[in-house]
């Protein structure tokens, strides 16, 4: 077997274990989606041309708070900037390989994929960029079906969860579970403290404004913290 | 919110999604970023998520928009196990069970 394929190999089964957050999680986009009022065909659409579950939930959410579909887009949007440091993490290891693998590899970019493969990346340096690309692909192949099929799960057995279940309560609770273990940074906990304050306080506002002042003022209460402490994480 | 407004965001987040992913894998390839941009980027996540919840946490849909213990307990929960033990799982799991304990014991 060839070093890519060895390579790739491996990255498949790094990446096995996420499966057990990516198969509740696209089930329960795809309850919530069509509970807010998407059709089968418009909640495969998205999970599948996004493929980016935190802001999934958050453009669904701000469409079916009645904004204008631009607000729910750019909501998720923003919600997604930190793939463009993902992106940028990942450059100085696979920027060299050909430009269509480059645009290819960049629809598998996830949090998981990326945060299993930039592990690899830097624990073994003397890969060839093709292994690394190899790699990461590796690491994409069981989880984005498995999200597309769950999603599918969800839709189908949406309508059939009671209302018991207090699935409404779900996405709050993901979203902390995603963010919660990056508090423990003085510079995280600050921004996240600011989001939330600045947010309650303005949720008056239309169209999501409230969001997008709370976020960019969380954003430099993070970045000047960090300034003034002089860490890098 | 017609079928044009999902159809439309499915689009540009889509696309936009998309641009952001391949920015720096494909345009910028190997060159380094200027620190103080990475810097505000780190914060992204923790600056929005917590923001865009807040409100539903505090004032949940379910009950009307009435502050309701057993979420804000619920919500409690997930944020400790989260931050302590750094577990995703461990926050989904330990949040939703502490809210179906809180539903159950406070009716």
């Amino acid at each position: 077997m060839s070093t890519v394929k060895t390579s790739y190999v491996r990255g498949l089964w790094a990446g096995a274990p996420f499966l057990i957050i990516a198969i509740p999680f696209g089930m329960l986009f795809g309850v919530v989606a069509t509970e807010a009022g998407f059709d089968v065909l418009q909640t495969m659409a998205m999970t599948m041309v996004v493929v980016a579950g935190a802001s999934q939930f958050s453009s669904v959410q701000v469409l079916s708070d009645g904004a204008p579909f631009y607000i729910a887009a750019l909501t998720g949007i923003a919600v997604n900037m930190r793939m463009a440091m993902y992106s940028a993490s990942l450059a100085p290891h696979i920027g060299k390989t050909q430009k269509w693998h480059r645009a290819i590899a960049a629809y598998f970019l996830i949090d998981q994929t990326y945060g299993v493969s930039i592990l690899e990346m830097d624990r073994k340096p003397d890969l060839t960029s093709n292994e690394k690309l190899a790699y990461f692909f590796g690491t994409a192949t069981l989880i984005f079906p498995l999200w597309y099929a769950s999603t599918y799960v969800g839709v189908i057995l949406g309508s059939t969860i009671p209302e018991e279940v207090a699935l409404d309560f779900a996405v709050p609770v993901m979203f902390i579970a995603l963010v919660a273990p990056s508090l423990r940074s003085i510079p995280h906990l600050g921004a996240a403290i600011v989001s939330v304050v600045v947010s309650l306080a303005l949720v008056w506002m239309p169209y999501n404004l409230w969001l997008i002042i709370a976020a960019i003022s969380a954003m430099i209460t993070g970045a000047e913290i960090e300034r003034r402490m002089g860490v890098s994480k | 919110m017609t079928d044009l407004d999902i159809w439309l965001t499915v689009i540009m987040l889509g696309i936009g999604t998309y641009i952001i992913r391949y920015s720096f894998i494909g345009f910028v390839g190997d060159r380094e970023l200027p620190e103080w941009l990475t810097r505000h980027l780190r914060y992204v996540p923790a600056a929005v998520m917590p923001g865009l919840i807040a409100p539903l946490t505090v004032w949940p849909e379910a009950t009307g928009g009435d502050p309701d213990p057993a979420r804000l307990i619920a919500a409690t929960t997930a944020l400790l196990i989260g931050g302590i033990f750094r577990s995703v799982l461990g926050a989904i799991f330990g949040g939703m069970g502490m809210l179906y304990l809180m539903l159950y014991l406070l009716g």
